[in-house]
């Protein structure tokens, strides 16, 4: 007897299951109760172990009449209360039962999603899947060695409902190919690779308490985990808490969702560029700009421009990057500002063709508006990043005195950025022993207007004057 | 060189693999180790065993053989001139990781990818041997998806079709100027090649098996790709337009849409600014809307603006709604499914409620409110026995009113 029958003197009928998740025993007791013509207001449905001494009070069963009518029940039904059986909800065999009665007079009943009971049931069913479906995705075995010697994978988990039977047959097919157990404290399942054996409620103690592997899949799941977009809400939403006591892998959560932030900020410090070997000859270091994709400038429509000058000059002169001019004629220092620097030049005596001129970004970097191109000015990264092919140029050219026009150049050479105001007219010393002068850029002159012009241009011609002294007092001039 | 342990391995590997967007296991061939010598099983729906802070599903053991590569794509932290940390798998290191993490429970399967070390052949050669690790040695039956090197000699992709359940490979990005720009290394001709040679070998192979039962298995759960977002100037509309004339020419089971991630070196020559997840998000939306809710590619395009992009606050249907309104209120009692599914708030599941429903008696508004989410969302656009949102269509403020509120509240947001 797996459902016991009592009929109390208020004339309730009270049904005992014996196992909260026997289907068979609920549908046999149920097609009696309709074909006995009970309503479901005169059931009551109870789960064994539930509290109440119900029977003390019990009279007769109602035996159903032999010509009973047939009782209907359409597949579709069957299904639904296959598995809403499982939910731990108490009042589950009596949503079926009101069910049942109803579909006598209503076959269609169930395709009416707007109906109450209809959606009830459709509730347990899909909390009842939800929580198959979890245990089929958060059970973790653990290895444990057998008195044969050979591994028998142990799992603890705790369902919701009464689903460990009903999920049984995904782990049987599964992991036909090993022995396993699953221990929960409703019963325990296992497996010896032909048979499944049902067992008692188990203690998690019963299961062993780790597994060397889990520290790989520890580091699994922190390195998968991807810092630069943290979302923990979806994360709750399909692995909530009451899962992660017996998953590994949960402990580490709180630690990385701290130092997501932390993270991310490493992933792009860490972003320093490789640029292999550096050539050995200004040719080399030509070839290369062109083919130079490091910061985004060389993405843009335009062409690398190579420093001009003597392989040996002593002096080298570093603007900030070519401008339009530079870019169509594939030569620094060409355009407006070209000519400004080629006059001052020629009035403090330094002859243009015996410097070495380069830029301390390769590329021109600019907006396109219309069919105008807009200079753009180089972010301090974008200067850093092309400091290689300076260093390079520099290298090879080995000039005693350096003469940076304008801050960007300053900072190609210096490597941080440095007020011209406070470095100008007189020399810093740089790493390899050659000197360093800073003034303005000549394109700032050809932006001023009349008094402050005057004055810029004076100081302008005053630092390259300095400059073509101490060429002089090197020898060099 | 220090020789690496295989944790070190693992966690080099795996953080390599990170950008790719697919953990799917679903949609393969039913197959499990009943009367096999191995474990493994597929039913249909893949199971994720784990969810990531980053919200992502963990389904697969999702590694790259190796991080050395000899392309410099310039999105990719693994191109030849970044500096990160190399490290390289052998393919029965990999298969035995996935037998121990598989015993566990803790995946459905093995994902597995790599950069190009030495040339495509060597790679792919090594791919597949890693798979015929598990499936002949272990007979393993979960689930594999291999990428494959759109190079790589023909015969070894398709030995990489006979035992992966899907195959993928990426388009990387949406535009041909973006792959020519960001990934020198790579042809779209190629990759689109080898797609269509993977379209037809499933295609001939599921004929086949149609009319012998024995016909080997051939990529069962299809193929796809994957496109990094954000990282060239294609707009969403665009963005939409290549991935469904890629679900058409090539029969892709998904288009895989990765937003470009902060990764070293890479910072310098993409934009440096991110792209929010959120375009990601609506990406995806309008994935499902031309999958599953019967919109054209051009409409997903309309709901964007004049510069191609679809608005991040409202979701892609709600803003195709709010741009013609002249198609609402539908009657939920009357209307086509096909209508009712451009109602937004109105799912699929909703829809097909409200169709089952309407059989049996006059929806009323409450009946509605039932079968959804949020009936607030849904009310301006429907219309039923009791209810007729006469002003609401049409109110100017409408937007307002219905789109999420969290764009006031980052002002106080820390």
């Amino acid at each position: 007897m797996t459902a016991l029958e009592a009929l109390r003197p208020d004339g309730q009928v009270v049904v005992e299951m014996a196992e909260p998740d026997d289907f068979e025993a609920w549908r046999e007791r149920a097609r009696a109760l309709v074909q006995g013509g009970v309503p479901p207001e005169r059931v009551s449905w109870i789960e064994a172990g539930a509290s109440g001494s119900l029977f003390a009070a019990a009279g007769g069963l109602s035996v159903p009449d032999v010509r009973a009518p047939w009782v209907r029940a359409s597949r579709r039904f069957v299904e639904l209360a296959e598995s809403a059986i499982l939910h731990s909800d108490p009042h589950r065999f009596a949503l079926l039962y009101r069910l049942l009665w109803r579909l006598q007079d209503t076959p269609r009943l169930l395709d009416d999603p707007a109906d109450r009971d209809v959606r009830r049931i459709g509730e347990l069913v899909r909390s009842v899947r939800r929580d198959m479906h979890k245990m089929r995705a958060f059970v973790r075995f653990r290895a444990a060695v057998e008195p044969d010697g050979c591994e028998r994978f142990v799992a603890w988990f705790e369902p919701e409902h009464h689903i460990l039977r009903a999920n049984a047959g995904f782990f049987v097919r599964r992991f036909a190919g090993m022995r396993w157990s699953i221990l929960t404290p409703r019963g325990s399942l296992h497996w010896d690779g032909d048979v499944l054996a049902e067992g008692p409620p188990a203690q998690r103690a019963d299961a062993p308490g780790g597994d060397p592997a889990e520290e790989l899949w520890r580091r699994y799941y922190a390195s998968i985990f991807n810092p630069a977009r943290l979302k923990v809400g979806a994360m709750l939403k399909e692995m909530p808490r009451k899962y992660w006591k017996n998953m590994p892998e949960t402990a580490l959560i709180p630690g990385l969702v701290a130092g997501a932030q932390a993270r991310e900020s490493a992933m792009v410090e860490a972003g320093a560029i490789e640029f292999g070997e550096r050539p050995t000859s200004l040719k080399g270091i030509d070839e290369a700009i062109h083919a130079c994709r490091r910061c985004p400038i060389g993405l843009l429509d335009n062409r690398a421009v190579m420093g001009e000058g003597p392989r040996k000059a002593a002096l080298m002169i570093v603007g900030e990057q070519p401008g339009d001019q530079e870019d169509v004629a594939g030569r620094p220092f060409v355009g407006p500002a070209g000519r400004v620097l080629d006059a001052h030049l020629e009035k403090a005596g330094i002859a243009r063709d015996r410097a070495y001129l380069t830029n301390a970004v390769k590329h021109f970097k600019f907006v396109p508006r219309g069919k105008r191109r807009l200079h753009q000015s180089p972010t301090a990264k974008e200067i850093d990043v092309c400091r290689w092919w300076l260093e390079s140029e520099r290298a090879i050219v080995r000039p005693k005195l350096l003469l940076a026009l304008g801050a960007s150049a300053a900072r190609g050479l210096l490597g941080k950025t440095v007020s011209i105001a406070r470095v100008r007219g007189r020399p810093l010393a740089l790493d390899d022993g050659s000197e360093l002068w800073v003034t303005v850029h000549p394109s700032y002159l050809l932006r001023l207007r009349d008094e402050a012009k005057g004055e810029q241009e004076r100081m302008f011609q005053a630092d390259l004057r300095a400059v073509a002294r101490r060429l002089a007092e090197l020898g060099s001039g | 060189m220090v020789a690496l342990t295989l944790m070190q391995k693992l966690e080099i590997l795996a953080d390599a693999a990170k950008y790719d967007a697919s953990c799917a296991s679903s949609g393969t061939a039913k197959r499990n180790s009943l009367g096999g010598k191995g474990i493994g099983s597929t039913e249909g729906m893949g199971i994720c065993h784990a969810y990531a802070p980053d919200g992502r599903c963990i389904s697969l053991l999702k590694v790259l053989l190796t991080n050395h590569c000899v392309f410099d794509c310039h999105y990719c932290i693994n191109r030849k001139s970044s500096n990160v940390r190399r490290a390289r798998f052998t393919p029965q290191e990999v298969a035995d990781l996935t037998l121990a993490f598989y015993r566990r429970n803790y995946i459905e399967g093995l994902f597995l990818s790599s950069g190009i070390a030495k040339n495509s052949d060597h790679t792919m050669e090594q791919l597949v041997e890693t798979a015929r690790i598990l499936r002949e040695e272990h007979d393993f039956r979960g689930y594999i998806h291999l990428k494959t090197i759109p190079d790589a000699d023909p015969a070894l992709v398709h030995q990489a079709g006979l035992y992966a359940d899907r195959v993928s490979i990426n388009v990387e990005l949406p535009t041909e100027s973006g792959l020519t720009r960001l990934a020198p290394d790579k042809d779209a001709r190629r990759i689109e090649g080898a797609m269509g040679g993977m379209k037809q070998a499933i295609a001939q192979a599921r004929d086949e098996t149609r009319r012998f039962r024995s016909a080997p298995r051939f990529a069962p759960a299809g193929q796809s790709t994957q496109m990094i977002v954000g990282a060239d100037a294609a707009s969403d509309a665009e963005i939409v337009g290549r991935a469904s004339r890629l679900y058409d020419r090539f029969r892709l089971r998904r288009v895989y849409y990765s937003a470009f991630s902060p990764i070293p070196d890479a910072s310098a020559v993409l934009p440096l600014k991110r792209p929010p997840l959120m375009r990601e998000h609506r990406l995806y939306q309008s994935d499902w809307l031309i999958r599953f809710y019967g919109f054209a590619p051009e409409e997903v395009a309309q709901a964007a603006g004049t510069d191609g992009m679809l608005p991040l606050d409202i979701d892609p249907k709600l803003a195709w709604a709010l741009k013609f309104r002249e198609h609402f209120p539908v009657d939920v009692n009357r209307s086509s499914r096909e209508m009712l599914l451009r109602v937004p708030g109105l799912g699929v599941r909703a829809v097909d409620s409200v169709v089952a429903s309407r059989r049996h008696r006059r929806l009323r508004l409450d009946d509605v409110a039932r079968l959804t989410g949020s009936i607030a969302r849904v009310r301006p656009f429907i219309v039923a026995a009791d209810w007729r949102p006469t002003l609401l269509t049409d109110r100017a403020d409408l937007r307002a009113l219905l789109a999420p509120r969290s764009e006031q509240l980052e002002l106080f947001a820390a």
